[in-house]
């Protein structure tokens, strides 16, 4: 596109060779607020929130530098440790099985079932609510007395026992139970239009071949998925970092300190604490964990293409 | 909110009666049932000294309404008035010049020889100059019993901590729960620090909260708290609320032996319509240590360019503080006065140990005056992680305590 618009401009002008600056110009200045917005706001706060955070800042931030002792602080702090580790649990079981449950039900619902229409509403439907309204709702079934348990207790198995969320060794796959509940529907449309995009074709081929069914969603249809696959990873990842409202409708990080996540410990003592410092150490630390996680897949995936 | 205060303002300047009236937002976290009630009477003597009370009430605790509060100040966006409790929470704010000197009040009223205790005054006191109006006093030394729950069990209603534990083995063969407690973290953590009062006694909680003196809180004395505080947790094993309210109705329907709460949970008992000394028992300081910290709430009045805004922020302060307001605003909130001189007329037996307590000068400072809420949150953390984990032991405890203090300010 660009290098037809290039032509254009140039046989237009005939003589001179045009400024490539003042190519596209009207989108460009369209473009400057984007621009702007996100160097200042994204980059210029992340930089501003970094610095300080080598600062003692309590209430007001100030450039008191105190070099790493809000890290060291931070690593030997027993609630940061259990919020990382929550994190990391929730994030790789999330990640599993919202991907193997929304491509399951994507791949029944393509099968051409009866009533389509009407299961994809259904498991759409808990994506419209929100985090807060989701994590009330399964407080409450999975609260003892009036949910789950008080249900099956009632119909005979006196012994039954489900209390995730009163139990602090299982609570964070209670607030599983929930983010799945409501994030699995959202990542089954997704892949659902990325079956919808995979030709007839295909599917006849594998048919003259005589290779089962099972056999072709794995080996043919997943590898033709991958941007469908790479949007819905993006997307549950950032769902993973970001966990906070849920904890808090839910639980607000009990038992004691069993469930707490990184983002609640970042605005607790940011806030509630009056301490930035300690705050901005956290939040870094998060900045660092999606980096890393981000960097080497930019590169795979970005970086392989500019060299191919 | 923004929005609103212009239409208020604007419709005050076209009714344009009143010569001098002046809005004031005043933002507070006082939504309970008594508690508005207590400041509405704020509201109607302020009215009537021909300004308008523009009430900003934020629903939730005071760790939802601080950093609303606190952000607003910080954005440019100050409020008329602000409730804050007594203490450290404002520190950096008055450093920072945010908040308005009241020092001219504070003379003009003679607070320095009315506000008792005197401390009270102390908290509000920066570089010798006033930056705010303390109104009211809750101690958290309370412990408060089910006379009911003791009679079913067949013992006698228990005099101080030792006989309640003694009594705790009666109470569970009786089907109660010995002690009643909430899940939040603040809940434990005030009731440590009751314990921490009564059962290592004052000397030791000021060398330790106070000083930051590290031999203490490594020592056995503090070591016997945390003991006592094992113990409770014990007792408190089969309490599963979340509220504090929920767990003081626990007390007063006789299900639960008892609870250790600030004297706010007296208003449940009153409309529960039940009697001091009859249905409730209360033991100031356990019963061990009679004695009252001072915490409390506060006015803090921003900093604000308009002359006429800061005008009736200064009718306000000095209205705070009259004895009749104190009298109307305190027996509609269940919180004791900040001045000796006033008579608050008929007081439950409760009401009266606490102000005698007062009269007689059993007082220390609340943790909030002396803990930064940066500590005060991590403290809590440590003891609601020990609350519910039966497997963490008090030695453990205790060093995690000492580390925190270690590096408190």
């Amino acid at each position: 596109m660009t290098s037809t618009d290039a032509r254009t401009v140039e046989a237009g002008n005939g003589s001179r060779p045009p400024n490539p600056l003042l190519k596209n110009l009207s989108a460009k200045i369209a473009s400057v607020p984007m621009a702007l917005t996100a160097l200042v706001i994204f980059l210029g706060c992340t930089g501003w929130t970094v610095v300080h955070s080598f600062t003692s800042s309590k209430l007001l931030p100030k450039l008191d530098f105190v070099g790493l002792d809000q890290y060291d602080r931070l690593w030997s702090t027993r609630r940061w440790l259990v919020s990382i580790e929550n994190l990391a649990i929730y994030g790789i079981c999330s990640l599993i099985f919202t991907l193997v449950i929304g491509f399951t039900l994507a791949a029944l619902l393509d099968r051409k079932v009866r009533f389509e229409s009407a299961f994809r509403t259904i498991y759409l439907y808990p994506f419209a609510l929100s985090f807060i309204v989701t994590g009330l709702v399964w407080q409450w079934l999975l609260n003892p007395e009036l949910g789950i348990q008080n249900v099956v207790r009632s119909l005979g198995w006196e012994s039954f026992s489900f209390d995730p969320l009163y139990n602090p060794d299982i609570v964070i796959f209670g607030i599983l139970i929930a983010g799945l509940w409501q994030g699995t529907g959202l990542i089954m449309v997704i892949m659902l239009a990325g079956l919808r995009g995979i030709d007839e074709d295909i599917w006849k081929a594998a048919r003259v071949d005589g290779i089962p069914v099972w056999k072709t969603y794995v080996l043919v249809i997943i590898p033709m998925m991958r941007p469908v696959f790479v949007t819905a990873l993006v997307l549950i990842t950032s769902g993973i970092v970001k966990i906070y409202d849920l904890v808090v409708a839910q639980t607000s990080g009990g038992p004691g300190i069993a469930s707490e996540v990184p983002a609640k410990y970042v605005y607790d003592r940011m806030f509630s604490s009056q301490n930035l410092g300690q705050g901005f150490a956290a939040s870094t630390m998060m900045l660092l964990m999606v980096a890393i996680i981000l960097i080497p897949w930019a590169y795979l995936e970005f970086g392989g293409k500019k060299r191919g | 909110m923004k929005p609103i205060t212009g239409i208020l303002a604007a419709t005050a300047l076209a009714s344009g009666t009143a010569a001098f009236a002046t809005d004031l937002e005043v933002t507070h976290w006082w939504t309970s049932g008594g508690e508005a009630a207590a400041v509405a009477e704020f509201a109607k003597a302020f009215d009537a000294t021909g300004n308008q009370w523009v009430d900003g009430a934020i629903a939730g605790s005071g760790n939802t309404a601080r950093p609303i509060i606190v952000s607003r100040i910080l954005g440019g966006d100050p409020m008329g008035a602000t409730q804050l409790n007594h203490g450290r929470q404002a520190e950096e704010l008055i450093e920072a010049g945010l908040m308005m000197d009241l020092t001219e009040i504070a003379e003009a009223e003679g607070w320095k020889d009315i506000v008792n205790p005197s401390t009270l005054l102390d908290g509000c006191t920066v570089d010798g100059k006033i930056y705010c109006a303390p109104v009211n006093i809750h101690s958290w030394q309370w412990m408060w019993l089910s006379n009911k729950a003791f009679e079913d069990a067949g013992v006698p209603v228990p005099t101080n901590w030792t006989e309640f534990v003694e009594a705790a083995p009666a109470l569970e063969a009786a089907g109660k729960i010995p002690l009643a407690m909430g899940q939040q973290p603040w809940q434990q953590g005030g009731a440590f620090n009751v314990i921490l009062t009564a059962v290592g006694g004052i000397e030791l909680i000021d060398k330790i909260q106070g000083q930051k003196d590290m031999d203490a809180a490594m020592g056995p004395e503090f070591a016997e708290v945390w003991t006592a505080f094992a113990k409770a947790r014990d007792m408190a094993a089969k309490s599963t609320v979340q509220d504090w309210n929920q767990a003081t109705n626990l007390v007063i329907t006789g299900q639960a032996g008892g609870q250790i709460m600030g004297d706010w949970a007296q208003g449940e008992f009153q409309v529960a319509e039940q009697t001091a000394g009859e249905d409730y028992t209360c033991l100031p300081g356990l019963g061990l240590e009679a004695i009252l910290d001072t915490g409390g709430d506060a006015f803090y009045f921003p900093v604000n360019d308009d002359p006429e805004i800061t005008a009736a922020q200064k009718e306000l302060a000095a209205l705070l503080l009259k004895p009749e307001v104190q009298v109307a605003f305190n027996s509609k909130k269940g919180s004791m006065p900040v001045r000796g001189d006033v008579d608050l007329g008929t007081v439950n037996a409760c009401m009266k140990k606490g102000l005698d307590l007062l009269a007689a000068g059993n007082i220390m400072p609340s943790r909030e005056q002396v803990l930064t809420q940066d500590t005060i949150n991590e403290i809590n953390d440590l003891l609601t992680e020990f609350w519910a984990d039966p497997s963490y032991s008090p030695e453990d405890a205790q060093k995690a305590y000492a580390d925190i203090i270690s590096r408190a300010e």
